[in-house]
């Protein structure tokens, strides 16, 4: 929880957008997150993202739930009440073996949703800080954040030079709040009074 | 950059071609000896192998060509860009079609009723269930679905490709390029109607199911579709890592190798999902006549083969292709269809010789010779294709679409 400082640019095109990304990256400024209307292609690569722990995480998930299937019917049909079903064995995994698959799915499922959700801080009553409402309609919005070095002037100039059809500086919270968003836009409309 | 028109068929290739059918010919023969003109169970053996390679890789050829109609119908740009190479392959469907088509006459015509046990017509009067299906199971009607099978494969892959190779001569405006895609269209439903009637219904219950004619399984004939198509698409990626390896198909790419990684996995699992489909409900039910089936492969002599085939079809490509990067790493991807194809060969052998010789595995090297015989057909008929007509389909309308394919 923390209050930044953030230079904001709006694009119109994508392949400009693109070559701005690459360009920010290669001036060293330290480009805090693009924000597009749809998902766009290879922009996680051009910005250097690292690729996604969802899979693995789903993985774990997904063992987790087949493990609970296993544990909990052996339990059940083995252990605390054997029943003898047809004459099978009581310990019979085939007949299993879609309960353990459907456990698998459901734990994966949810909890690779949950995760998400985590990661991208998304939960209900919960509100994090948009740069730009555009960006959810027509525009691809790129913010940049400011460190102690930055030059927020020669930033601004850089980013309209790279082909932003807008430019403006943002105080903003890095974090999520729990709330509504109009209280809390008061704290940031002095920008220097929060800075100092 | 400069575009290499077609494949040269080079001196090594040409040896490794012509040497596996001199291999696979030389096998015959001996075979022939050996096995051909013995006993009932040595004749089985001989009928056996020659049917059990024949219909794998036809079958698996004929998967390829599924592979291009569906991809065809479903306007699916990404393999636009090796679509040559899958065209070749399902060249090879006439050639083997042919194969199996004599084989499968001199089984039936022959009346070996140590391999079908329905051509045996004293057998078959006394046998109430089988005398009961004699109005599928007889000669007639089995030719009859056969060469209709292979010819109607034959030719509307032959059609197929034609039009695929028309489009080279000039480049397409906007309202020719839409009547090549229409009419695509037409001929890849064409092909999906009539294979889903044959490959997905009956030629599987004629060919392979009637070796223990008294046993049946609904889904048997998805299940032989879903282990050929993985074969199918493993025959594809070998292929496709090939061409790449000499210096063709400039245009492909990891994202398409990722495409092809990802069908086999998919159909690995959809066909662990039949498998397991049929397995389980015959062993909940638990009736001898369907159990019989699994006495000689889950606990008889080919209880080893059985589980293998599990291990190579199921275990390696889930925790194999699993991740991302494994599909994309051209070694991976060529290990694994390497391992694929002769899984699901290990997974027909099963299902052919544990019907007509259940007592005990026969596997020697003259099952390994008659395949090697049908691969080398295989590499010697694509290399053929290949070098004949040009390697990329530079006018086809979905050109662009995949080469700028992204995953």
């Amino acid at each position: 929880m923390a209050i930044k400082k953030f230079v904001v640019g709006s694009f119109e095109e994508e392949e400009v957008l693109f070559k701005a990304v690459r360009k920010v990256r290669s001036a060293g400024y330290k480009l805090y997150d693009v924000y597009t209307p749809m998902a766009i292609h290879g922009l996680d690569k051009a910005m250097g993202l690292r690729d996604t722990s969802i899979p693995t995480a789903g993985f774990i998930y997904g063992i987790s739930g087949t493990t609970t299937a296993l544990l909990g019917i052996s339990y059940t049909l083995v252990w605390d009440w054997p029943l003898n079903i047809g004459g099978k064995p009581h310990f019979s995994l085939p007949a299993w073996i879609p309960i353990m698959f459907e456990l698998t799915v459901l734990f994966s499922a949810v909890g690779m949703v949950l995760t998400f959700c985590y990661l991208c801080q998304m939960a209900p009553f919960v509100r994090k800080h948009h740069f730009s409402l555009r960006a959810t309609d027509d525009r691809f919005v790129m913010v940049i954040e400011c460190t102690a070095k930055t030059n927020e002037e020669e930033l601004k100039l850089f980013l309209s030079q790279a082909g932003a059809e807008e430019v403006h500086t943002q105080m903003a919270e890095t974090g999520w709040w729990l709330g509504s968003y109009s209280r809390n836009r008061k704290t940031f409309e002095n920008p220097n009074a929060i800075l100092a | 950059m400069s575009l290499r028109e077609r494949f040269e068929i080079t001196s090594g290739f040409r040896m490794w071609s012509r040497g596996l059918i001199g291999v696979g010919v030389l096998s015959l023969i001996i075979g022939f000896f050996v096995y051909g003109t013995g006993d009932d169970a040595h004749q089985a053996k001989f009928w056996g192998v020659l049917l059990h390679n024949s219909i794998y890789f036809l079958m698996v050829t004929n998967a390829v060509m599924f592979f291009f109609a569906a991809t065809t119908l479903a306007m699916a740009g990404f393999q636009i860009s090796f679509k040559r190479v899958t065209e070749a392959i399902a060249a090879c469907v006439p050639v083997i079609g042919t194969i199996t088509f004599i084989i499968l006459l001199i089984i039936v015509f022959g009346h070996k009723s140590m391999i079908y046990e329905w051509l045996d017509k004293t057998k078959v009067a006394k046998d109430a269930a089988l005398s009961g299906k004699r109005g599928f199971l007889n000669p007639g009607f089995f030719m009859t679905w056969t060469i209709a099978a292979i010819g109607l494969w034959s030719l509307i892959g032959l059609k197929m490709r034609q039009i695929s190779r028309k489009s080279d001569d000039h480049p397409m405006s906007l309202e020719e390029g839409k009547k090549f895609v229409f009419k695509n269209t037409v001929w890849a439903a064409l092909f999906i109607v009539w294979y889903a009637l044959t490959v997905a219904a009956v030629i599987p219950w004629l060919w392979m199911m009637s070796f223990a004619a008294h046993w049946y399984s609904t889904l048997y004939s998805w299940y032989i579709f879903a282990s050929t198509f993985v074969a199918g698409v493993a025959l594809i990626s070998i292929f496709v890592v090939y061409m790449k390896n000499k210096g063709y198909l400039e245009y492909t790419n990891r994202e398409h190798l990722h495409d092809l990684g990802k069908f086999q996995f998919a159909f690995s699992i959809f066909w662990t999902y039949l498998w397991f489909a049929q397995f389980m409900l015959i062993w909940y039910a638990n009736i001898s006549e369907e159990t019989i089936y699994f006495k000689a492969r889950a606990e008889g002599a080919y209880s080893g083969i059985f589980f293998l085939n599990l291990v190579i079809n199921f275990l390696a490509p889930i925790l194999i292709y699993m991740s991302t990067p494994s599909k994309r790493n051209y070694t991976i991807v060529t290990f694994m269809s390497v391992a694929l194809l002769f899984g699901h060969w290990l997974d027909f052998y099963q299902i052919v010789f544990g019907s007509i010789l259940p007592d005990h595995v026969t596997m020697n090297l003259f099952d390994f010779g008659i395949a090697a015989g049908f691969v080398g057909i295989i590499i010697f008929q694509t290399g053929r294709v290949m070098s004949k007509y040009p390697l990329l389909a530079k006018n086809n309308p979905f050109f662009k679409e995949s080469i700028i394919h992204y995953t």
